[in-house]
């Protein structure tokens, strides 16, 4: 019992961890430029963005194969088959949230319209609020996988109740402004869509931190709803 | 000459017992009072280890098979003055498929050969504690070891067929019982060979040696020898370790079907065939069972870190 060395399995997880780690890295990093890119209008970093696509996409891929390799030859059991399962999981909703800020900065690299959005209008739906708790959810959710740490993880699911909280009132404002003369309605329809990948990707990080639980304690808290989710808190 | 005929009457009174009479008095024990408070004791502590992994198939095991087929109460096991078994309670419900793991030398298939007590044979082995079949004490002295043996069959890691022919190994069994009716000899020996899985390849051949078939033939041919007597549990002390993965898939696979008819108790060091054939896992290590449960949970969360560590290989 007190022998205890490091297996193959163990090395091979190790790697896993260290690739999905430098996922989350990109993934956040593409989450941030896209937050810059919107916010300013600016061209030059939206294609960053969709660079950075390219090599989150290629990753996923490559995870993948991993994952399935350790499955076939290792055959995992308790943690480590949980830790392969989650890291399948995890990756896919990764690459969601890099859909998403690339989606987010496709509409600043459309340069057809010059996009003025009302600054008075920004402020009342809290965008950058919005992009920063995002990204904060996203640190948290990765930070928990790193450290192996499932109480942080829970820290995600209230994140994500003020989330939905500043998404629910961000579509009353919003509403509130169509109903105003002469709304800017393409500008309306992109915001929107902002708002919605926005509250998406909050989503997709407590995903991952589900994920990171089922990893470390054997529980399975997905397709829960928030007020059950608070009190897991 | 001594070693040798004590050899000899272990693989008769095990491999070939006599044809299942009706008649279990034979080891059946004077019930004593606190039985039925033991029996309870051992039940409530079952239910108690099952709740953490309580699943439909559970209430199953728990509500209509309640009734264990095997049992143990505070098993000590003692080679000398060795403890090799320490302190095992266990249940084992009928048509179930359970595994024993764990380590080399963790007790595990001594344990095992508690159950139709092949350990009489070694001259140091002591027991205290309880093991029951069918809710009778076999320990009990007037258990007649022979009886019990036909009840409890039990299938070893090499297969070992007699040097005769396909037909009179599985007849053996039966033949010393003094059944000598050709027609009734001839029926037991095809459907014990239908139900291991071996008659479609021996049909044409069952004057053939024993010995010409391949090992995993072999061992489905001792399996029929085991069957022929008629028995309601099955030990099987790692009965695939010895062969290719087709026998050893085919050995799994008869697994699968003879659980329907038979309780089955497999001891193996194959984690993954654990998981494959076995319903319940029961993990032993340095004689002590650490974690008994189903073999679901024991293989994606189990309860105990030390089975953790050992199913993943961190250390055994």
């Amino acid at each position: 019992m007190s022998d205890l060395k490091q297996t193959n399995l163990e090395r091979e997880l190790k790697a896993l961890k260290k690739d999905i780690i430098q996922m989350m890295d990109l993934v956040a990093n593409q989450m941030e430029r896209a937050e810059k890119a919107f916010i300013d209008q600016d061209i030059a970093l939206a294609k960053e963005v969709h660079h950075v696509e390219k090599r989150v996409d290629a990753a996923d891929l490559s995870i993948d194969k991993e994952c399935e390799n350790l499955i076939a030859l290792y055959n995992p059991v308790a943690s480590d088959l949980r830790l392969i399962l989650a890291s399948t999981k995890i990756i896919s909703h990764l690459e969601r949230v890099g859909d998403h800020a690339d989606k987010i900065a496709r509409y600043v690299r459309k340069k057809q319209v010059k996009r003025a959005y009302p600054k008075d209008l920004l402020k009342q739906v809290k965008l950058a609020e919005m992009f920063d708790l995002a990204l904060e959810m996203l640190e948290i959710a990765t930070q928990a996988f790193i450290e192996e740490d499932s109480g942080l993880a829970r820290e995600v699911f209230a994140k994500d109740i003020s989330m939905n909280e500043i998404y629910g009132s961000a579509i009353s404002r919003m509403h509130g402004y169509a109903s105003q003369k002469d709304p800017k309605v393409d500008l309306l329809l992109y915001l929107f869509s902002v708002i919605n990948k926005l509250e998406r990707v909050g989503d997709l990080a407590k995903n991952i931190a589900e994920e990171t639980i089922f990893y470390l304690e054997a529980r399975i808290l997905k397709h829960r709803k928030v007020k059950d989710l608070k009190k897991l808190l | 000459m001594e070693k040798k005929s004590k050899e000899l009457e272990k693989q008769l009174s095990t491999s070939t017992q006599g044809q299942k009479t009706d008649d279990k008095s034979h080891f059946e024990t004077i019930e004593d009072g606190n039985k039925k408070k033991m029996d309870e004791k051992i039940l409530s502590k079952s239910v108690k280890s099952d709740q953490a992994d309580k699943t439909p198939a559970d209430d199953d095991v728990t509500s209509k098979k309640k009734i264990a087929k095997l049992s143990s109460d505070s098993v000590n096991v003692f080679y000398g003055e060795k403890k090799v078994i320490d302190d095992v309670s266990i249940q084992i419900y009928p048509n179930t498929v359970t595994a024993f793991i764990g380590p080399s030398g963790c007790g595990k298939s001594t344990f095992l050969r508690l159950f139709n007590r092949m350990n009489d044979y070694i001259d140091t082995f002591r027991m205290e504690g309880l093991i029951r079949v069918d809710e009778k004490d076999i320990y009990q002295s007037d258990v007649h070891v022979e009886e019990l043996r036909k009840q409890v069959g039990m299938v070893f890691q090499k297969p070992n067929p007699f040097p005769k022919s396909i037909y009179e190994n599985v007849a053996y069994g039966l033949k010393i019982q003094g059944i000598r009716d050709k027609s009734t000899l001839d029926e037991a020996v095809e459907n014990s060979l239908k139900a291991s899985a071996l008659w479609n390849e021996v049909k044409d051949n069952l004057q053939q040696s024993a010995l010409a078939l391949s090992g995993g033939q072999q061992q489905r041919l001792c399996i029929a020898r085991t069957l022929a007597v008629k028995p309601s549990v099955i030990l099987m002390d790692e009965p695939a370790s010895a062969l290719d993965p087709i026998a050893t898939a085919k050995i799994e696979e008869l697994i699968h079907q003879l659980k329907d008819n038979y309780t089955i108790v497999i001891v193996t060091h194959n984690m993954q065939q654990a998981g494959r054939v076995s319903d319940r896992t029961a993990f032993f290590y340095l004689g002590k069972l650490i974690e008994y449960s189903k073999t679901k949970k024991l293989f994606t969360s189990p309860d105990e870190e030390m089975t953790e560590n050992y199913i993943t290989g961190r250390f055994g």
